[in-house]
């Protein structure tokens, strides 16, 4: 029969306002719906039963349900940067103006050339993927890949950014109950009169959950509930909010729709609440199980209860003539519903040999024909459903008798919503009689104290009779997984499990036969259950097919594990203010506004922004950096400094302190000199290095990169703390307390002389490697004679409100001198001319300081230092090692950083053996030519020798072993 | 998410403000030490199912390092202390003995 109009009905919906229309859209055709109407229900009252494509087979695809389990009427929704794939009909409620389009489908839903999948599907089972895609291999990369993923994901990801703002909010409650339902309610109830803060969180905008629908007194039960509850001060109820996951102690997570799909309100979208909850009740209810019958998957065969809620709550008809099968009385409701709207119920086709319950009885009083010991042999018809045949449910499906009808309300009894139970380690228990699997009360997830802190209550915790003070009397549900319950294979491999996935009952069954007997791995195999709903309709019914396959108990085979989110999180909300600048916090030095004035090219260091270059006129970044590095050597230079970690270690364990945390000896600097040291872990590879000044008979002041100063602070405060805390020592991090500005270069001391103070800066007042305190230009300064340029060069360090009127001053007084700001990639391409090492350069976490040459910064003397054991180990010592030498470019040009060098032969894996590594490479202005460094295998003992680095391209680049100081070896202009 | 309460500041943090740091209770092994000896210092874990000794750092807090006993299977926390102990007090003991009758210390205490 034909899918006829009034879709509307003329009267019921508790949802809707009918005073209100709502223009929407779908798929370019304008559409009208009610206030109070969710996609779903408007696009049914205006006819549109298809909504969707399925995923592999393109199979026209209808709602199946009404709520959040809904695996079809998956729609693509808003423009721009609102636009929102696989949004559920079912759960968006309608919004004027609403733009929305259907998916996995073209040129359009109605004409789905993909539907061709359908055709093939006897050549599409489970597994087919792996077992196809293989031969020939190089079939994979060119053909097969591009295609999969041509044809994968359900949806479009939208390109836009996000508009919208989302925010974040934490909640503490001692107890928080999850479904607002009267189970719920009742719950938050006696909690509160217990005691203690309770929170409600409700998915829904209406309070209730099913009651109200399914019992005549249940929206009075709810009312005086909620009044009861919302005179109690301990208690919050929030509806509109989905707890979409349950952690360790506690830990839930909810997202609570603020002004969903309707942006223009001013407030944020939506809201993610972090709570904490010291108890966690779960009244989550349940979801109806389809059943499995032959073509179960054609639109117009829905669940009973959305059936039932979508005249009740919207007061649209699916159908004028709705069939409804069931093994169970629930849904004898949804025929009494149908039946008061009007609607016709040609007959109830129950699975049970008897049904005489109280609901069974109504409808035969009304007139309902009820066949039992009854099942579907097949649902007629392509897009719609057009009638049934009927069979013999304990037989072989032979059809007794047809009927016309263009909806199948189905029912294959409930499953309790048991996600957030045992996202964090609760266990289900398989209740037989009732054919569910239930939260088991004495295996709850433990709390931080190992005490159960989740209970299940309501339909959740398997109670389906359960309606607070309310009583439900019902039949009890017979299994039914297959129907017939000898079905051969030509009906079970039309009946579908999983209606996205289309997994159907014979591909679990191949799966089970091919060995795939774990249902995780059937799952896997099948794609059962992986849709977006995550198999909340298809799993209890996969695995019991499953089960059977394998010709064992249900309980034997398990459950898959729940994962939260129990439905999806937009990334926006999981984001919420934490993009963009927000994103994480942005490190300025106090000379950072100056650098920007001054046109500099920043690049991250860490949190930090330092100046990369800083480009004048039409020079790029590179040229810049050429012409700032040739002004420092020529002339004089300024780098802001400011980033280095500055830590200050003081007390009268101080020095034997700082002889554990570096390979050199610092409790003999004396005070007034600096020190280059380097800190190891206790596996002994390099992690630090910076100079060290003595400040006094018990502080030293131990500088550290940029990067490293929050690290290494925390590395001394943990030795501090858990190794040698009866030693006396302090130490703070002083980074961000004072500016620090290198001046470098042959001109640095003239320079400095101009601005007057108080500290005699001559070679023989202040040579290289000592401090001195004093004032300069006023400003109270120390003064280290440090160089990593290789220049003579000072570094001050003010305190940091003072670090910009220093700067400025030194650029004013050095105009005539050539005086140029520089930044990080001169500073590293200096250090390299000169054979410094950079951490994160020249060492990756596996370089000891020995293989950098850097024996002479290793005390012989000290018994001890965090590094000293492992740099014996056999391997460090064992000669092999790579360690750090020049390299001269053969041709000229700049190798690539990272290039390795190859050896003779082959590995194990076919690959070319290597013997080294660039570790940086740059050119060098000062000497017109490439420099680079590098760690090869006996490198030192190899001057001269020519080492060949093949590039992606196949050419080969080739560079001679030479000595890693290529500028100033005598250190001469240091020294100056 | 983990809550531990930090016995210096009595904070009652969550994860999020901590910084984990492995196994508690280790003896360093320094350059008198043997191959073997240094080996295990450095790599051998006892990578507990059930009850174990642990280090956080109360990183976005006070500061401090302290230890945790906690059973890595049910996550049950028995309770935090003083990093400045070279085995878990006796109060901790108590408290994992009455969680886990059939739990015995590992170390000895002289």
């Amino acid at each position: 029969m034909t899918h006829t109009p009034p879709f509307r009905l003329p009267s019921g919906g508790r949802r809707i306002d009918r005073a209100y229309q709502l223009p929407f859209r779908f798929d370019g055709r304008h559409l009208r719906g009610l206030t109070g109407d969710t996609l779903a229900s408007a696009l049914l009252a205006n006819g549109q039963m298809l909504m969707g494509r399925s995923f592999k087979y393109h199979r026209p695809r209808g709602p199946v349900a009404s709520g959040a389990e809904e695996p079809n009427a998956l729609l693509g929704l808003g423009q721009g940067g609102r636009f929102e794939p696989n949004q559920r009909a079912t759960t968006t409620p309608l919004v004027a103006g609403m733009v929305t389009r259907s998916q996995n489908c073209w040129p359009s839903l109605d004409a789905d050339v993909g539907a061709v999948n359908s055709f093939l599907s006897p050549f599409f089972p489970a597994g087919f993927y792996y077992k196809t895609f293989i031969h020939p291999r190089s079939f994979w990369k060119h053909l097969f890949e591009p295609i999969i993923r041509r044809s994968a994901g359900l949806g479009r990801a939208p390109t836009d950014a996000d508009p919208d703002r989302y925010e974040q909010a934490y909640g503490f409650a001692d107890t928080v109950v999850v479904g607002g339902g009267i189970a719920g309610l009742t719950a938050a109830r006696d909690a509160a009169q217990a005691g203690g803060q309770v929170l409600v969180l409700e998915q829904d905008s209406l309070w209730g959950g099913r009651t109200p629908i399914d019992h005549k007194d249940g929206q009075a039960a709810i009312d005086a509930l909620l009044s009861d509850l919302r005179g109690r001060p301990n208690v919050t109820l929030r509806r509109n909010t989905m707890a979409t996951g349950l952690y360790d102690h506690g830990y839930l997570i909810a997202r609570e729709a603020l002004a969903d799909h309707d942006p223009n309100q001013g407030i944020p979208r939506q809201r993610l609440w972090r709570i904490r909850a010291g108890h966690v009740v779960t009244a989550t209810g349940a979801l109806e199980r389809p059943l499995a019958f032959a073509c179960s998957d054609v639109p117009g065969v829905m669940l009973a209860s959305a059936v039932r809620d979508f005249i009740a709550e919207y007061g649209v008809a699916p159908g004028q003539r709705i069939v409804v099968v069931t093994n169970n009385d629930d849904a004898y409701r949804t025929a009494l519903a149908a039946r008061a709207a009007g609607l016709d119920v040609p007959a109830i086709v129950d699975a049970r040999p008897v049904a005489d319950g109280d609901l069974p009885r109504a409808a035969r009083d009304a007139g309902i024909t009820v066949l039992t010991g009854t099942g579907i042999a097949k649902v007629k018809g392509g897009r719609h459903v057009a009638g049934v045949t009927l069979c013999d449910q304990s037989g072989e499906g032979r059809v007794t008798d047809s009927l016309d009808c263009d909806v199948v309300a189905m029912s294959g009894g409930w499953s309790p919503v048991v996600h957030l139970y045992s996202h964090c380690g609760g266990k289900l228990t398989w209740d037989k009689a009732q054919a569910m699997f239930r939260p088991d009360p004495d295996r709850p997830p433990l709390g931080a104290d190992g005490k159960g802190n989740v209970t299940a209550v309501g339909a959740a915790s398997g109670d389906l009779r359960c309606a607070g003070d309310l009583e439900r009397a019902e039949g009890a549900t017979q299994p039914v997984w297959v129907m017939p319950a000898r079905a051969p294979y030509k009906l079970r491999s039309k009946m579908w499990l999983d209606y996205q996935n289309d997994v159907k009952v014979t591909d679990v069954e191949l799966a089970a036969r091919e060995g795939y007997a774990s249902v995780e791995h059937a799952k896997r195999y099948t794609t059962l259950g992986m849709a977006t709903d995550q198999g909340k309709l298809s799993n209890i019914n996969g695995l019991a097919v499953l089960s059977d396959a394998l010709n064992q108990p249900i309980a034997a085979t398990g459950t898959t594990t729940f994962r939260p989110p129990y439905t999806p999180l937009t990334l926006a909300t999981i984001a919420a203010d934490a993009k963009g600048e927000a994103f994480q916090p942005l490190r300025k030095t106090p000379m950072h506004a100056w650098h920007e004035a001054h046109g500099a090219s920043f690049e991250p260091v860490g949190q930090w922004r330092r100046p990369y270059s800083y480009p004048k006129g039409a020079e790029d970044r590179h040229m810049a950096v050429d012409r700032e590095i040739l002004a420092v050597r020529k002339g004089v230079g300024t780098l802001d400094a400011s980033t280095l970690g500055k830590i200050v270690v003081k007390g009268p364990d101080a020095g034997r302190f700082l002889d554990m945390l570096y390979t050199n000896m610092m409790s003999t600097l004396p005070a007034g000199k600096c020190r280059y040291g380097l800190m190891c872990n206790e596996n002994g590879f390099l992690m630090d290095d910076g100079v060290v000044a003595r400040l006094s008979d018990d502080t030293w002041l131990c500088h550290t990169t940029t990067g490293g100063a929050d690290r290494i602070h925390g590395h001394m405060e943990d030795w501090l703390q858990c190794e040698w805390w009866d030693w006396q020592v302090y130490t703070a991090n002083l980074t961000e307390q004072y500016a620090q500005i290198a001046v470098a270069g042959p001109q640095a001391r003239t320079l400095l002389e101009r601005l007057g103070g108080s500290i005699d800066l001559s070679q023989a007042a202040l040579p290289f490697m000592q401090w001195a305190e004093g004032d300069i230009a006023g400003i109270p300064a120390r003064v280290f004679r440090i160089s990593f340029s290789g220049e003579l060069s000072y570094e001050i360090a003010v305190p940091a409100g003072r670090g910009l009127e220093l700067w400025e001053r030194l650029h004013e007084i050095g105009q005539d001198l050539g005086i140029t700001p520089y930044g990080t990639e001169a500073m590293h391409v200096m250090r390299a001319e000169k054979g410094f090492i950079m951490i994160g350069d020249e060492t990756d976490g596996t370089v000891i300081p020995q293989d950098l040459s850097l024996g002479w910064a290793i005390s012989k003397k000290k018994a001890d230092y965090i590094g000293k054991r492992a740099q014996r180990r056999l391997h460090m010592v064992d000669g092999k090692r790579w360690r750090l030498v020049g390299l001269e470019s053969v041709d000229g040009q700049v190798l690539p950083d990272g290039a390795y060098a190859v050896a003779e032969g082959v590995n194990p894996n076919g690959q070319r053996n290597v013997q080294g590594r660039v570790t940086s490479s740059y050119h060098s202005p000062t000497l017109g030519r490439p420099i680079a460094m590098g760690l090869v295998r006996h490198g030192p003992e190899r001057m001269g020798q020519v080492l060949d680095f093949p590039m992606p391209s196949g050419q080969v680049m080739q560079a001679r072993i030479v000595d890693p100081v290529f500028y100033d070896k005598e250190g001469s202009r240091l020294n100056g | 998410m983990l809550i531990l309460t930090c016995p210096y500041c009595g904070v009652t943090a969550e994860e999020t403000e901590l910084q984990p740091g492995g196994e508690a209770h280790l003896k360093r092994v320094g350059p008198g030490g043997t191959d073997e000896e240094f080996e295990a210092y450095l790599f051998d874990r006892k990578n507990a199912k059930g009850v174990h000794f642990e280090r956080w750092r109360h990183a976005y807090g006070c500061g401090r390092w302290f230890l945790a006993a906690r059973c890595t299977a049910t996550l049950q926390v028995f309770g935090t202390y003083k990093a400045q102990n070279a085995h878990p007090p006796s109060d901790i003991v108590d408290s994992i003995r009455a969680a886990r009758p059939d739990w015995t210390p590992d170390w000895t205490t002289t």
